[in-house]
C-alpha cells in the first residue's frame, strides 16, 4: 500500500527520440496517491495504454524514475513489483476451475494451501463468485471472467494498485453498470489505488476521483470530474468531456468583453494583457448556452436534435458554428433565435490553453 | 412470414461432382468390395466366397491373418513412433522460431523446404544418403564404428524410415503449432507475468491449451499420412529387411500387385480403410466436441 510517483517518465517506443513528436509519451510528471480511483481518458493512440505498461512493467520508460512508496522500481520486472492489472479482454485459464485460476498467483509464490484457501474464499465473496468456485472458467460469460482477472489482482494481499486497461470492452452493456459499481465497492472496501484506462468518458466519470485527461502523450488536465466539465484547462479537455463538446469560437477579448464575429459577449471576469499573437477562443459548453425567447445574440438554427432528454440546436452565430440548448416551445430550422450565454461558464482560452481572469 | 417457392434443381448442379466420384471412387471400391467376397480358379471365373476372406483375415492363426497383424503392428508402431517424436518436437521448434523481425521469414522457409519435396524424391535422397558405401549419413555411421545397414539391419531400417518421416513432416507439426502460437493474445503472456508464472506455467496453462485446436489437426493429418506411409519404405527399404518395415501399404501392395490374390487383397484394403475411417471419426469427433466447448 503505496503512493506510485511518476518522475519525468517519457517513452518513445524504438529507442532515441529525435524531436518530441517520436514520444509516445512526453515527459510526465505526476503522484498517484493511495485510496484513490483515477482514470487515463483520451482518445485510441495517445499514450494511456503504454503509460499503464510503465507502470505494471510491461514496458520500461525510455527516461525518467518510477517510484512506488520510495523505492525506485523503474527496472523491477512486473512479478516483483506487486501490481494487478485487468485487461481489456478477459484473461483467464482455460483448463483451470475459478479456484485454481484464483489460487494461481499465490501458488506461484508458494504460499502454504490454508493461506491461499483462505484468500481466495474472501476474494471470491467480495467478487461474488462464491458459487462458481468449482465451476471449469472457460464456460462462463464474458463479465464473470473479467471478475476472475480482476481477482486475480486481487487475491494478492501485498498487491499496491490495481490497474484496468479498458476491462469493460467486451461487456454486454447491460451489465457494465453492474459491474463497474463492484468495480466501485471493491475500491472502497480494499482501499487500493486503482488507474482505469479507457476511452469512454462516462467509465471515467463514474469511476474515478479524479481523472487524467491524455492527448497526443501528454497529460492535459488532472482534475475531478466537475473541474473537466465546469472548467477546462485544455480545448481538447473542453471538446473530448461532454456530448457534445465544448463550443469555441475565436474572438477578441478586452476587459469583461469579448467580441465573437462582431457581437459583444459578456464574460465572467476580467482578463488583461492577452497577447494578441497567439489564437484567442471563447469557450462554453452548449449546457450554458441557450436558445431564449428573451434579448441575446441573434443566432440562425440550421438542425435541431432531439435527444428526448433536451434539445440541442446547431446554429451559427455569425459565421460560426454553435451547439445550444433550445426549448420545446421554439420552433426551429430556418429561424433565426436569440442565444443569451451564461458569463460565469464561459472561459477564455489562448493557444488552447484556459486563462484566468480576474473578479470583477 | 416469406413464402419461398420449392425449387430443388440446384441439385442438377451436384450431378457432375456425383458423376467424377462414381468413376474415381464408388465404382473402383465397388470392384474392390466384388472381389473381397469371391474367388477365383483363374480364366476371369468367379465363384462366391462368403465371408470366408475376412474370417482368414482376421484369425491370427492363419498365414494371412499373422500376416496381416504383423503388418498392422508394425504400422500403428510407426505411427505411434513418428507422432511421439514429432509433436513434442514441433511443438519445442515452433517455441523457439522467432516471432518479429526478418528471421521470421527466412525461418518458416526453411523450415518448410522438406514438405515441398516429392515422396518418390525423398525417398531416393535418402536411399543415396544411407548407403554405408557412398552415403553422406550411412558412411559417416559407419565410420564411427556403428552397426549400420539400411539392408540388413532391421533396426537401422527401421530408425531410418522414422528419420525420414521426422525430417520431412515435423516442419507441418511447426507450422501449425507457430500459427496457433501466435495467435495467443498478448494479454496472456502480460498476466501470466504479473502473475508470477514461471516459464513452464506459462507453456501448460496458456500455450498449450490454446494449441489444443491445432495440436489435434496436426495429429491427425500425422496419423494418416504415417498410416498410409508407403514411398519411403518401398524406395529405401523396400519393406526390409526380411519383412521389418512391411507396413500395411507394402504389405497390401505385394499380396495384390505381387502375389495377385485378389480375395486376400481385398478383404484387407477394406478393413484397412475402415481402420482408417474408424480413427478419422474418433478425431472428427473430439475435434468438434472442442469447437462446441471452445469460448469466443
Amino acid at each position: 500500500m503505496t503512493s506510485i510517483t511518476l518522475d519525468r517518465i517519457a517513452h518513445a517506443y524504438g529507442g532515441k527520440p529525435r524531436s518530441e513528436s517520436d514520444y509516445q509519451l512526453k515527459p510526465f510528471q505526476h503522484v498517484w496517491e493511495q485510496g484513490f480511483a483515477y482514470a487515463l481518458l483520451g482518445p485510441s493512440g495517445c499514450g494511456k495504454t503504454t503509460l499503464l505498461n510503465i507502470i505494471s512493467g510491461l514496458v520500461i520508460p525510455s527516461e525518467g524514475r518510477l517510484l512506488f512508496g520510495d523505492k525506485d522500481v523503474t527496472h523491477l520486472p512486473t512479478e516483483q513489483r506487486n501490481i494487478a492489472q485487468v485487461f481489456q479482454f478477459p484473461v483467464i485459464y482455460d483448463t483451470m476451475t475459478v479456484a485454481e485460476n484464483l489460487a494461481f498467483p499465490l501458488k506461484n509464490r508458494r504460499l502454504a494451501k490454508p493461506v491461499i484457501d483462505r484468500r481466495v474464499a474472501e476474494i471470491a465473496k467480495m467478487l461474488d463468485l462464491s458459487a462458481d468456485l468449482n465451476r471449469r472458467a472457460r464456460g462462463l460469460t464474458a463479465d464473470a471472467k473479467q471478475k476472475i482477472s480482476l481477482g486475480r489482482g486481487l487475491v494478492r494481499s501485498d498487491v499496491s494498485a490495481v490497474l484496468f486497461d479498458e476491462p469493460l470492452t467486451v461487456i454486454d452493456p447491460a451489465l457494465k453498470w453492474e459491474l463497474r459499481s463492484k468495480l466501485k465497492s471493491v475500491h472502497r472496501a480494499l482501499d487500493l489505488l486503482m488507474i482505469y484506462v479507457t476511452h469512454d468518458q462516462t467509465e471515467a466519470l463514474t469511476f474515478a476521483d479524479k481523472v487524467v485527461v491524455m492527448n497526443d502523450g501528454r497529460a492535459v488536465q488532472i482534475g475531478a470530474p466537475a473541474d473537466l466539465f465546469y472548467r477546462p484547462e485544455h480545448t481538447f479537455v473542453g471538446y473530448f468531456i461532454g456530448s457534445p463538446g465544448m463550443n469555441f469560437m475565436p474572438a477578441a477579448v478586452k476587459g469583461d468583453r469579448a467580441d465573437v464575429a462582431g457581437f459583444e459577449v459578456r464574460l465572467g471576469a476580467i482578463y488583461r494583457d492577452l497577447s494578441s499573437d497567439q489564437s484567442v477562443q471563447v469557450g462554453v459548453r452548449p449546457e450554458f448556452v441557450s436558445a431564449t425567447s428573451g434579448p441575446g445574440l441573434p443566432a440562425q438554427v440550421r438542425r435541431v436534435v432531439d435527444l428526448g432528454r433536451k434539445r440541442l440546436a446547431h446554429v451559427t452565430l455569425g459565421n460560426h458554428p454553435l451547439v445550444v440548448g433550445i426549448p420545446r416551445e421554439m420552433e426551429g430550422v430556418g429561424d433565426v433565435v436569440n442565444i443569451s450565454i451564461d458569463p460565469a461558464n464561459t472561459h477564455v482560452y489562448v493557444a488552447d490553453i484556459r486563462v484566468q481572469g480576474t473578479a470583477p | 412470414m416469406i413464402d419461398k417457392p420449392v425449387n430443388n434443381r440446384a441439385w442438377f448442379f451436384v450431378l457432375p461432382v456425383l458423376g467424377v466420384v462414381l468413376f474415381s471412387s464408388i465404382i473402383p471400391v465397388m470392384t474392390v468390395v466384388n472381389y473381397s467376397v469371391q474367388d477365383t480358379m483363374g480364366a476371369n471365373s468367379f465363384f462366391w466366397n462368403g465371408d470366408q476372406w475376412f474370417r482368414d483375415l482376421l484369425n491370427p492363426t492363419t498365414t494371412i491373418g499373422a500376416r496381416f497383424n504383423d503388418a498392422l503392428f508394425r504400422t500403428l508402431a510407426f505411427s505411434l513412433a513418428c507422432l511421439l517424436i514429432e509433436v513434442p518436437l514441433g511443438i519445442a521448434l515452433a517455441l523457439c522460431a522467432p516471432r518479429k523481425g526478418w528471421a521470421v521469414g527466412i525461418s518458416l522457409v526453411v523450415i518448410a523446404l522438406p514438405m515441398l519435396i516429392p515422396w518418390n524424391v525423398v525417398g531416393t535422397i535418402w536411399q543415396i544418403f544411407t548407403r554405408e558405401d557412398i552415403g553422406l549419413f550411412g558412411a559417416a555411421l559407419v565410420g564411427l564404428g556403428l552397426h549400420y545397414n539400411v539392408t540388413q539391419e532391421p533396426i537401422s531400417a527401421w530408425m531410418t524410415i522414422v528419420v525420414i518421416d521426422v525430417w520431412h513432416w515435423t516442419p507441418l507439426v511447426i507450422l501449425l503449432s507457430y500459427a496457433g502460437l501466435r495467435a495467443i493474445p498478448d494479454a496472456y503472456y502480460q498476466a501470466a507475468r504479473i502473475d508470477g508464472a514461471s516459464r513452464w506455467a506459462v507453456f501448460f496453462n496458456i500455450e498449450l491449451p490454446k494449441l489444443q485446436k491445432v495440436l489435434v489437426i496436426a495429429v491427425l493429418l500425422r496419423f494418416m499420412q504415417t498410416f498410409m506411409i508407403y514411398t519411403e519404405p518401398f524406395v529405401v527399404t523396400g519393406g526390409g529387411p526380411g519383412s521389418a518395415t512391411t507396413f500395411l501399404s507394402i504389405d497390401l501392395d505385394k499380396i495384390a500387385l505381387g502375389q495377385v490374390d485378389l480375395g486376400n487383397a481385398a478383404a484387407m484394403s477394406l478393413v484397412y480403410y475402415l481402420i482408417t475411417l474408424t480413427v478419422c471419426w474418433i478425431f472428427f469427433t473430439i475435434m468438434t466436441q472442442l469447437e462446441r466447448r471452445g469460448d469466443v
